[in-house]
């Protein structure tokens, strides 16, 4: 333990005097290396503090303006042994006059690791404070925020690419790094793999590039399901120009991608303000966050959806506060756009709020009249009475029109349904999507998420899936006779316990081999095929080693050990 | 009857763990095929609407998780298919219990099915639970193959040992011929249970449960309930049956009664050589299609990303395919990771001698990798390009190893591309060092054979080492004198004498000390021990000290190789 913690020392003293040339005959010669030494070696360094101390991997100094304490950052605290650690800490305490330490805990799991890897006696020595870096999820909202919900960068990420990102985000490793990589990924692939991704750039250059599209990028255009639709939809006139002449085409084109720029301003607005609403009610309907939002309105037309039924349904129950304040923010996001089409919007949604607020002038001098029928209430009767103007209350309400606050509620909210209707109409609706869109998920998820156990499952098991002959075709869980060797190797062992006699599978296995050779096998030569089946089983047998399937046993002469449960 | 059917269906939806579901799509089959049987026997036909209702239900629960997986992101295969649509289920089952006769069982089966299968699915179901009447036919069939079998076996015994003929002639009990042959299980006892269980078959009678539902129906709620709990305890059994005993049936046969020499790595090359790769036209296509991946592997790599190659075949041939056609031009390391002796510190120093032309030693890997790093990082017109064949190899599996790799390919100028075969090899990565390799996966399945990977693996099939042995005893022991010969041979001899003795622990000290005073070998015991210690250095002998405290001495080669060896000393003599 004490070697550890002399090496951790050692360390640290050659690591700093390694850098300060003055230092490094005093460290080498050093051969015990205890405190004092360092105490010592830090006065020395203190003394000429005019130039800048190392900072290293573990260990790094800063200064302050008289006693600059050391600063030792430990990594990954969980990674360390406690008993080190802790007389390490105990030790310096002692020296803590001559040597002020600053000590910084990486802890990658909870703050109470603290306290369960070092006892009382020794954490009472440390003043501890606590810094907490932000959530990973919180890093995950601001890069969709930042990346995908702008109208600056042309290229986006289709439904299910972004729905595999985010799910190994969630299910598999909370790394905002995969992420970030997995973003990259997406966009290599969609430049590479998409020929017409040329024209996703900043609008500025589009023009240029359209304009100088070759004849067959032109037919590629025109290749494209969107664009098709497109077509179909247009007079014939015009879907024969659009078929036959490139500066037409290039002109639509322009158009076009201008519209699907303009949809995508619109659309982040939109997309902000609908979140505004629907992030605040109950349950969640569509999602707390605004990805889910996201996701939601890029899958298929959300009004259409059961969820943005039931959220709509309890957005026209919000109170008056609530809808003001969502008002008020979407009024600031559709200013801050960059859109110029929705200043009729901001103007509407003005005016929505001056009206609340003339609403609330007169909802004074109801109050009184309210005021006073419950003041009725409050006055001593018997139980007859109460129940009576309960009732009569009741009837009153239900009788009683939509008062004008509820009208007002209802208009906003079939406003915001509007602007949905027309601004949130997923991508993949818009032509020339595939220019900005990148939408190959199975790509991605095979690139960054893939399964290899399943993959060799899938050829043992199932050999036709990658050689397609129709020998090898089979239905169900089974596989024909005539399929590879590992194959019918690796079946037969399946039907074995934990320990597998050679013997017997060699046996299995030529008896299955001699099916499919038997009629043309004759007896002369039947000790070389013999030969060759036993070296094919050979092969076979230390593939499956390799594999990892089995493993040579001592337990029974002659035998193998399975390393695997069921299937794989 | 449906909403009712429905809801007790929805009821227990929640229970039914997912290889429950795939089970039962193996049974709706089954079902449905025992509908006519059930018709004749039983006439209720709200039964069989309830069964069909069932299997509504099922088809429903399947759908239901077909969403669940698609909204976990699996989406439309590719041409490929690589195999993303199996389920966990079916890849991570629990152990089964499984008997001993079941491996040459199936095999017959196979034997028998000519490319399409009709059988019933034997392997799902290790209880035989799918014997339904109709496959009764298949079993009789099985039956009769087996019989054939066993039949050709005894010729062959009659035909090549007498002794054995002798024996059976003498006693004809069968079990007793089992007891030479088989321990725990032998194919005609198997033989005789089978036949036992074809007649209750018939009889309609084996499994209660089942028949149950087959003959007498219960009442019309609790079936559905019934079947499922049934299976659910079905499952519950067979796993604590599979992993109740310690005790592994299996027979006792060995490869040495197989009349059989063994194979070692040079002939086996040979033969394999001339035996005719199946599927050459299949496999070439595969690797066509993988080849046309290199350009994008380039870019990809040149981005900053890692390349792992995974799936089933060698990679090796693809690699080197890969290096050939595109690195020609570039400075590119080969690693065979496969090698049994390679280490990470010789990756490293090829990396320091040869790439960076640096002479010196280091004192450790860590050392030399910052080296390295420095270096790449001052002289960014450096770029290597690093292949690794099986990274997942016994020597670079190794926590500290595969840091370093980590770290080395997480440099910018460093593009690695590796590839992986074992089934576990995922695991070796943590979150730390799979953000340093910054890996792109790529399913490059080849089924050519493992070759060259496998060539050093210490195969238990291969008399391995057989020959290195002999030559490397004859070598040293030409170098001794006489005197030390002789005691070598003394040794041998023991040693053989007591070979079919399993608990033989060596010769002890003082035994093999008297032994050779009455060969006139040596004339003190301090002249044997330095004589043993010179063959102890050159592994020649190993000594163990047994629970008595005695020294027991060992020649570590096994038999054959040490019959040779004396055969061939007495030819030299």
């Amino acid at each position: 333990m004490q070697k550890l913690m002399g090496q951790l020392m050692n360390c640290y003293v050659d690591v700093d005097s390694l850098e300060d040339e003055d230092y490094v005959q005093v460290s080498q010669n050093r051969i015990r290396c205890s405190m004092t030494s360092l105490t010592n070696w830090y006065e020395t360094v203190t003394k000429k503090t005019d130039s800048e101390t190392p900072s290293k991997k573990r260990t790094s100094s800063s200064r302050d303006w008289q006693s600059p304490p050391v600063v030792v950052i430990f990594k990954d605290m969980e990674s360390f042994t406690t008993k080190v650690l802790q007389d390490f800490i105990v030790i310096s305490s002692q020296h803590i006059r001559e040597l002020p330490l600053v000590l910084i805990f990486g802890i990658a799991t909870s703050p109470m690791i603290i306290h369960s890897l070092l006892p009382h006696s020794v954490s009472s020595l440390l003043c501890i404070e606590l810094f907490q870096s932000l959530s990973c999820k919180e890093h995950l909202s601001t890069i969709i925020d930042k990346l995908l919900l702008t109208a600056q960068f042309p290229f986006k990420l289709g439904e299910k690419v972004l729905q595999v990102l985010i799910n190994i985000f969630l299910y598999h490793d909370l790394s905002v790094q995969n992420f970030i990589k997995g973003f990259q990924l997406c966009i290599v692939e969609h430049f590479y793999s998409q020929p017409l991704s040329v024209l996703c750039c900043q609008p500025v250059d589009a023009k240029k590039r359209v304009n100088s599209l070759s004849h067959d990028q032109c037919e590629n255009i025109r290749k494209l399901p969107s664009f098709r639709r497109y077509v179909e939809s247009q007079v014939s006139e015009k879907q024969i120009a659009l078929l036959t002449a490139d500066n037409f085409l290039k002109e639509i084109t322009q158009k076009l991608l201008e519209d699907l720029r303009v949809y995508h301003e619109n659309y982040v607005s939109v997309l902000r303000c609908l979140h505004v609403f629907t992030s605040s009610l109950p349950k969640y309907p569509l999602g707390k966050q605004i990805r889910e939002l996201h996701c939601a309105c890029l899958e298929n037309r959300v009004w259409e959806t059961e969820e943005y039924e039931s959220s709509l349904q309890l957005a026209r129950m919000l109170n008056k506060s609530d809808l003001v304040t969502m008002l008020q923010q979407c009024v600031e996001i559709f200013v801050s756009s960059s859109g110029n089409e929705f200043d009729k919007t901001v103007e509407k949604l003005k005016e929505f709020l001056t009206q609340f607020q003339k609403l609330e002038a007169e909802a004074f001098q109801e109050r009184d009249v309210s005021v006073s029928s419950q003041k009725e209430l409050q006055k001593k009767t018997d139980l007859y009475h109460l129940q009576k103007t309960l009732l009569e209350l009741k009837e009153s309400r239900r009788s009683k029109k939509l008062t004008k606050f509820e009208m007002l509620r209802f208009e906003v909210v079939d406003y915001i349904d509007s602007l949905v209707r027309n601004y949130l109409v997923p991508a993949d609706h818009k032509t020339l999507h595939e220019i900005a869109y990148f939408n190959t998920a199975s790509v991605l998820r095979g690139h960054l998420n893939a399964a290899p156990r399943i993959a060799l499952h899938t050829a043992l098991n199932n050999p036709y899936c990658y050689l397609k002959n129709q020998a090898l075709k089979s239905d169900g869980g089974r596989i024909s006779n005539k399929a590879p060797d590992i194959c019918i190797v690796y079946k037969l062992h399946l039907e074995c316990g934990r320990l597998i006699n050679l013997v017997d599978w060699l046996e299995a296995f030529s008896t299955v081999v001699m099916a499919v050779e038997g009629p043309n096998a004759d007896a002369a030569s039947s000790d070389q095929v013999d030969d060759i089946i036993h070296a094919r089983f050979i092969r076979a047998v230390s593939e499956l080693e390799l594999l990892g399937f089995i493993k040579p046993s001592k337990r029974k002469t002659d035998h193998v050990a399975r390393l695997t449960w069921g299937g794989c | 009857s449906q909403p009712e059917g429905k809801g007790s269906g929805a009821l227990e939806v929640k229970f039914v763990p997912d290889e429950e579901v795939l089970k039962h799509i193996a049974d709706g089959a089954g079902i449905k095929v025992r509908k006519d049987k059930t018709q004749l026997t039983v006439s209720v036909k709200r039964f069989v609407k309830k069964l069909e209702n069932i299997s509504d239900d099922e088809a429903q629960e399947i759908l239901e998780e077909k969403n669940y997986v698609a909204a976990l992101g699996i989406c439309a295969q590719d041409p490929v298919g690589n195999g993303s649509s199996v389920s966990g289920g079916e890849v991570y089952s629990f152990q089964t219990p499984k008997r001993s006769s079941k491996m040459a069982e199936l095999a017959a089966e196979l034997a028998q099915t000519p490319g399409q299968s009709v059988a019933p699915d034997h392997s799902e179901c290790p209880e035989k639970t799918a014997k339904t009447p109709q496959s009764s036919n298949m079993f009789l069939l099985l039956m009769h193959v087996f019989s054939l079998q066993l039949q050709s076996k005894k010729k062959e015994y009659v035909a090549t040992t007498p002794y054995r003929l002798r024996k059976r002639l003498a006693a004809p009990d069968p079990y007793l011929e089992s007891e030479s042959e088989y321990s725990a299980s032998c194919s005609e006892e198997e033989d005789e249970e089978d036949q036992k269980e074809v007649s209750t078959v018939l009889s309609g009678r084996k499994t209660p449960a089942k028949t149950k539902a087959l003959s007498t129906p219960p009442p019309r709620n609790t079936l559905a309930k019934k079947i499922k709990e049934d299976k659910m305890s079905n499952l519950v059994e067979e796993y604590f049956e599979a992993h109740s005993s310690s005790k592994v049936l299996t027979s006792d046969r060995t490869l040495q009664k197989l009349r059989k020499r063994r194979l070692n790595q040079q002939t086996l090359h040979d033969i394999l050589k001339k035996a005719p790769l199946a599927y050459a036209a299949e496999i070439k296509e595969l690797n066509q299609q993988h080849e046309s991946l290199f350009s994008k592997w380039m870019l990809q790599l040149h981005l900053g990303f890692n390349i792992v190659l995974y799936g089933l075949g060698s990679k090796r041939d693809l690699l080197e395919k890969f290096r050939t056609s595109v690195l020609q031009d570039s400075v590119h390391l080969v690693v065979n990771g496969y090698f049994p002796s390679i280490t990470v510190r010789s990756i490293l120093n090829s990396i320091t001698e040869e790439v960076l032309d640096h002479i010196g030693t280091f004192r450790s890997p860590l050392d030399q990798l910052e080296f390295i790093i420095k270096r790449f990082k001052e002289d960014s017109s450096l770029e290597l390009y690093v292949l690794i064949h099986n990274l997942d190899s016994q020597m670079l599996r190794g926590e500290r190893s595969q840091q370093i790799l980590a770290q080395l390919s997480s440099l910018p100028s460093i593009y690695l591309i590796a590839s992986i075969d074992h089934i576990n090899a995922p695991l070796m990565w943590d979150q730390a060092k799979l953000s340093l390799y910054n890996w792109l996966w790529y399913e490059t399945t080849t089924f050519s054979p493992y070759v060259e990977e496998t060539s050093y693996e210490n195969s238990l099939l291969v008399q391995q080492s057989g020959s290195l042995a002999l030559s490397s005893l004859t070598h040293v022991l030409r170098s001794l004198t006489l005197n030390a010969r002789g005691i070598f041979r003394l040794l041998a001899q023991y040693q053989l004498e007591n070979k079919d003795n399993p608990s033989y622990p060596g010769l002890s000290f003082q035994d093999f000390y008297q032994q050779c005073r009455e060969a006139f070998l040596v004339n003190s015991d301090l002249t044997l021990r330095a004589q043993l210690t010179e063959f102890r250095d050159h592994k020649l002998i190993r000594t163990k000290r047994g629970a008595d405290g005695v020294e027991y001495l060992l020649i570590p080669v096994d038999d054959s190789t040490l019959t040779d060896f004396l055969e061939k000393e007495d030819e030299d003599v």
